[in-house]
């Protein structure tokens, strides 16, 4: 091993410089890389908001056109992105958390129109068992699409269930705890829609 | 001291496998293979990494005393890193949404770590730079084949999405071996990671075995 035993401070100002190097590479990077990246993440933002508002209903752009709701309760607030055609509101979309998944809480991002009627669901993100819950993501297979068009009164609430609860919604085979948790969770988002329509529609 | 090039590509992708011989980075290789696509990324991003951090130990190898060479390491792996994921967000991004996932994944890899310290520390810029490409690609193999088999077993496919990863070039590699319905859950999940690496541990040894080699102990130690 080492033949000398060098001072302390040695050790120490190697260290430093290798540290103050690094970070300066890193900083020039970051200042580099920080607009790009944000580009991206408003693309991914624009191009995950398209899937459930139809490009056709709206002139403006619903990712700057947001507003921010506030919940009671000391829950995080919701960000709703506003689709508007003419000045005039069309559409709504924000992201929707579901409780009771298998894995823990599904993210939902729900599109619903001015009147109540939903124009398209997906997951954003969900930790659920590979093969059996996963099914809910579109990705996988076309469940989630069942959705579109449907409103709080079409079908009736007491039907906002998955069949084996007695409600319409089809459950997997194997699978009936993710399915319950995204039916539920579609039915308690057009429930906040309903609670905080006016708030949305407000201009900010 | 200084080992042949040869050696050292044998070494990284068969004799020496960082998973399949010296048991490191287990936990990107329990993690990340549930498909062949996945191991196959972290894998290539794995390798970008161990060269890119082997040169530089090496580089830097007569400046680090050894006092303070762990931290330097792991400052040198995790820059690297964190490099890699914001370059990529900001201009491979299609690739980004694929492979972000497990890029900061590789700093938990102790491989990278063991390859600096017992080979670039000592080495040479190039071969040091040749032993961390090598030893990546052939962790890129372990996981590749792992993932296969994971992926075969469990869900029936290979290589499935391996267009998202790779471009749409390689839709040809998406295949499905078994038919729709077909899937061994246990594989998927997170035992059968350790179900499939231990086998192939096992696999490798006998084909060693086979060929009248020696068992090369397992061990960080090379050359």
């Amino acid at each position: 091993m080492s033949a000398t035993i060098r001072p302390t401070w040695v050790h120490a100002t190697i260290l430093g410089t290798f540290c103050a190097g690094f970070g300066v590479l890193l900083a020039a990077t970051d200042i580099v890389t920080k607009e790009p990246i944000q580009d991206r993440a408003l693309e991914d933002k624009m191009a995950s908001l398209a899937l459930v508002i139809p490009k056709s209903i709206h002139d403006n752009n619903p990712v700057t056109d947001a507003i921010t709701l506030p919940n009671p309760g000391g829950h995080e607030a919701t960000t709703v992105y506003r689709a508007m055609m003419g000045g005039k509101p069309t559409g709504y979309a924000y992201e929707y958390t579901a409780n009771g998944g298998y894995g823990g809480p599904i993210k939902l991002m729900l599109g619903i129109d001015a009147t109540g009627k939903l124009l398209g669901v997906r997951v954003i993100s969900h930790k659920e068992t590979p093969g059996l819950g996963d099914k809910i993501d579109a990705a996988k297979t076309d469940w989630i699409t069942r959705f579109t068009g449907l409103s709080l009164g079409n079908p009736p609430v007491e039907k906002w269930k998955v069949k084996k609860d007695g409600g319409q919604f089809d459950q997997f085979s194997g699978a009936t705890i993710t399915p319950r948790a995204v039916v539920g969770g579609i039915r308690s988002g057009l429930e906040y829609f309903t609670a905080n329509k006016s708030r949305m529609m407000e201009k900010q | 001291m200084s080992a042949s090039y040869g050696q050292i590509v044998k070494d990284g992708l068969w004799e020496n496998n960082g998973v399949l011989c010296m048991l490191l980075g287990m936990c990107p290789t329990m993690a990340m293979t549930g498909t062949a696509t996945n191991g196959f990324g972290m894998g290539l991003a794995t390798a970008a990494v161990m060269a890119a951090s082997n040169l530089m130990v090496a580089m830097f190898r007569n400046y680090v005393t050894h006092e303070v060479r762990i931290p330097v390491y792991i400052l040198i792996v995790a820059a690297n890193v964190t490099f890699v994921d914001l370059v990529m967000n900001a201009w491979m991004h299609e690739l980004y949404k694929v492979l972000g996932l497990f890029i900061p994944l590789i700093v938990s890899n102790c491989l990278p770590l063991a390859r600096l310290e017992a080979f670039a520390a000592k080495e040479k810029v190039l071969p040091s730079l040749l032993d961390g490409l090598f030893m990546g690609l052939g962790f890129t193999f372990a996981l590749t084949a792992i993932g296969a088999v994971r992926e075969i077993i469990g869900q029936g496919t290979l290589f499935a999405d391996a267009a998202l990863l790779l471009g749409p070039a390689f839709t040809f590699l998406e295949m499905r071996i078994m038919p729709a319905d077909w899937g061994i859950l246990v594989l998927i999940l997170p035992p059968g990671g350790f179900l499939v690496a231990g086998l192939m541990v096992v696999a490798k040894r006998m084909i060693d075995l086979a060929s009248g080699k020696q068992i090369k102990m397992a061990g960080a130690h090379s050359v």
